[in-house]
């Protein structure tokens, strides 16, 4: 077994015991839910806006070179400088580089997943920048030393009681557990970080090739500061974030809203076209837009999947998966987690190491159902297991395989087993689970259901 | 070849593999307004859309038959929140209205220092549009005062007129496109009620960052 392996196979163990964690998700998700399918209902015809979204994700991805050829030069149109990078070191170099030409010390940032994919706090803090995270649940997971725990909801498994201790221990500043108390110490002592900052970096929700724009979703405002305080601002962006034109935000706002936290629209829904510009009062001198591949290529070329490039990061295929819930954020070790990550990881970073994560679902297709985009993720996690395992091919699966395909298509055969297996069922019931028992993975958390006293064709032939 | 060139050789490689799936082009805007929720076809009840929208997103939304009228109402307000500073931008009416209050006034058009404008209590601005159908204000650098001004003071107030409410996002988004041409300010922001965060268990909070009250109040 892989260490990514282990440690899911550890982990999953640990968390799936702990119904103290469980509740506090479970708790979320029910919250979640209730808005989440007001505001579906909402839609005039929710399957047709999923149908609408697919379509245009599907040009987007489909002629990528194309639109980001378009975006990349609006954007240098307009005094942007555009920066490309093949792997998440190049990307962290590339930051880097800004920072020491512009002198920088801190670094305020907004919520960005890709920037936790390539680990750039830990390059940043490295060099010696102080680097803040603005986003409170990404704030409160930075003071605690964590990952996000979910992608839209990073802190979503800790209570205000743990959040006012973490703050006590290091601000220095709780005085309750209430979380509008918690949130006005985060401000103040955020706003101090804004005021200082030399350098805001920001993800990107969406980049918009008609226009050359960089479109960031929040609720907090957060971005929002990063972009208009510091002396530069830098965007990180996957090169999937693509969309075609200005009018596809009029779908795709309310339907990330929708899906990321059941709401009509999110807070701040935000266009940046450039730096400061001529006849504007403020905003950053420099604007620098950092196009990330790392290994995203690697998943466009694999025709069979690559719809999943136009995932919106919107966390939903999480919500519902039967899986996330029991095992918790963390569990997956990886920057993405749920359905999406499962579909992704192995693409990004390397089957072998991350095909286990294909078989922590159940295929039940709550995920397909629910991605807006309608990535086909459960199937996507068959063909994860399938290319594992033509990759990779087990002797004893082969095997067992082998042995039911002859006995599953040998009558004679087939009746023996299971008149042998009445039998064997006796046998087993006492060490079910146990070291004894040779089917024990499988049955120490599952029950066999018992082998019927008659089968069908017995019926039959000894029928009146 | 620079990793500009070697990113766009390993898309056209990528791509050179045809998928099958969601082929059927670009929506237009009519498809659009077919599946998003559903806007009133009457002025009146885009208004009234407009005003439920601001309610359940917990902004302020008022209604005046005159500037004399909408000054008394942040005249008002001044008082209440016992307002020693606010800023504003050179909007006409936004200009006009923080004039009249008697309280110093920052006009951020010119540009300002961030800290003087942190330490103000409310922030005026005008707007390009209102959005029924989201509750949402539309501002832009070049229509609310920069970046900063509708997002750092804790109180932010737009004033806007009766014709800027539009029923829809791809209306909003139309009018930018006709508003401004190729030549878009830096900034565009969609403003869906106050600063919020949910990120302690999942409970309200207003004025995470942002301000912590809005209030739109129209002609």
């Amino acid at each position: 077994m892989t260490a990514p392996a282990a440690q899911f196979k550890a982990d999953a163990g640990r968390l799936s015991a702990d119904l103290r964690q469980r509740g506090i998700i479970q708790t979320a998700m029910g919250k979640y839910e209730v808005v989440r399918d007001q505001r579906k209902a909402g839609f005039q015809d929710w399957q047709g806006a999923r149908e609408l979204a697919a379509r245009t994700k599907f040009q987007a991805v489909n002629h990528l070179g194309q639109y980001l050829e378009d975006l990349a030069s609006k954007l240098e149109a307009r005094g942007t400088k555009v920066h490309w990078a093949g792997t998440g070191a190049q990307a962290r170099e590339i930051i880097l580089a800004i920072l020491r030409e512009k002198q920088a010390r801190v670094v305020v940032k907004s919520k960005s997943m890709t920037s936790e994919e390539i680990h750039l706090n830990g390059a940043l803090e490295g060099a010696g920048y102080e680097v803040v995270e603005s986003d409170l649940g990404e704030f409160i997971m930075q003071l605690r030393g964590e990952p996000p725990y979910h992608l839209v909801f990073p802190s979503m498994h800790l209570t205000r009681g743990e959040i006012r201790d973490l703050f006590a221990e290091k601000l220095h500043d709780a005085p309750s557990d209430n979380p509008e108390d918690l949130t006005m110490v985060a401000r103040r002592v955020l706003r101090q970080k804004y005021l200082q900052a030399d350098i805001g970096i920001t993800g990107a929700n969406f980049a918009i090739a008609e226009t050359g724009m960089i479109s960031i979703t929040e609720n907090e405002g957060n971005a929002r500061l990063t972009a208009a305080l510091p002396k530069t601002m830098i965007t990180l962006v996957g090169i999937e974030k693509i969309l075609p034109r200005l009018a596809d935000l009029g779908l795709f706002l309310p339907m990330l809203a929708v899906m990321g936290a059941g709401q009509l629209l999110t807070g701040y829904n935000t266009l940046y076209g450039g730096p400061r510009q001529p006849g504007e009062p403020d905003g950053p001198e420099e604007f620098h837009v950092v196009f990330l591949d790392n290994q995203r290529t690697a998943l466009l070329a694999d025709a069979e999947q690559r719809d999943a490039l136009g995932c919106i990061r919107c966390g939903a295929c999480l919500n519902v998966c039967p899986i996330f819930p029991n095992v918790g954020g963390h569990t997956y070790g990886t920057t993405y987690g749920g359905p999406i990550g499962s579909v992704i990881t192995p693409h990004l970073r390397g089957l072998a190491e991350w095909k286990h994560l294909s078989d922590a679902s159940s295929l039940c297709g709550a995920c397909s159902e629910t991605c807006p985009v309608k990535i086909e993720l459960h199937h996507h996690l068959l063909q994860n297991r399938r290319n594992g395992a033509q990759a990779k091919p087990s002797w004893f699966q082969k095997t067992a395989f082998k042995i039911f395909a002859a006995v599953a298509n040998n009558a004679r055969w087939w009746s023996l087993v299971t008149k042998l297996a009445r039998v064997g069922q006796v046998f087993q019931k006492p060490v079910k689970g146990t070291a004894l028992d040779p089917a024990s993975v499988w049955t120490k958390t599952r029950d066999l259901p018992p082998v019927a006293k008659e089968s069908f064709r017995e019926w039959w032939k000894g029928r009146k | 070849m620079s990793e500009r060139e070697a990113s766009f050789a390993r898309i056209r490689e990528a791509l050179s593999v045809k998928a099958v799936g969601h082929d059927g082009g670009l929506p237009s805007v009519i498809e659009q307004r077919g599946v998003l929720p559903a806007v009133g076809s009457a002025d009146e009840e885009r208004l009234a859309q407009f005003r439920k929208n601001a309610a359940d997103l917990r902004a302020d939304f008022q209604q005046f038959p005159s500037e004399g009228d909408l000054m008394a109402r942040v005249r008002e307000l001044c008082q209440v929140e016992g307002w020693k500073k606010i800023a504003t931008h050179n909007g006409k009416l936004a200009h006009a209205v923080a004039q009249s209050l008697g309280v110093p006034v920052l006009n951020t058009t010119e540009g300002y220092d961030k800290h003087e404008l942190a330490a103000c209590d409310a922030g005026m601005t005008e707007c390009d549009a209102l959005v029924a159908q989201t509750g949402s204000v539309l501002v832009t650098t070049l229509s609310a005062g920069g970046r900063a001004l509708s997002c750092l003071p804790p109180h932010h107030i737009v004033v806007a007129r009766r014709e800027q409410l539009v029923p829809d996002l791809p209306a909003a988004l139309e009018l930018l496109q006709q508003k401004y041409g190729t030549n878009y300010p830096s900034m565009i922001s969609f403003i869906t009620g106050p600063s919020r965060t949910g990120d302690i268990e999942r409970i309200l909070v207003l004025g995470a960052h942002g301000p912590k009250k809005l209030t739109i109040l129209m002609l």
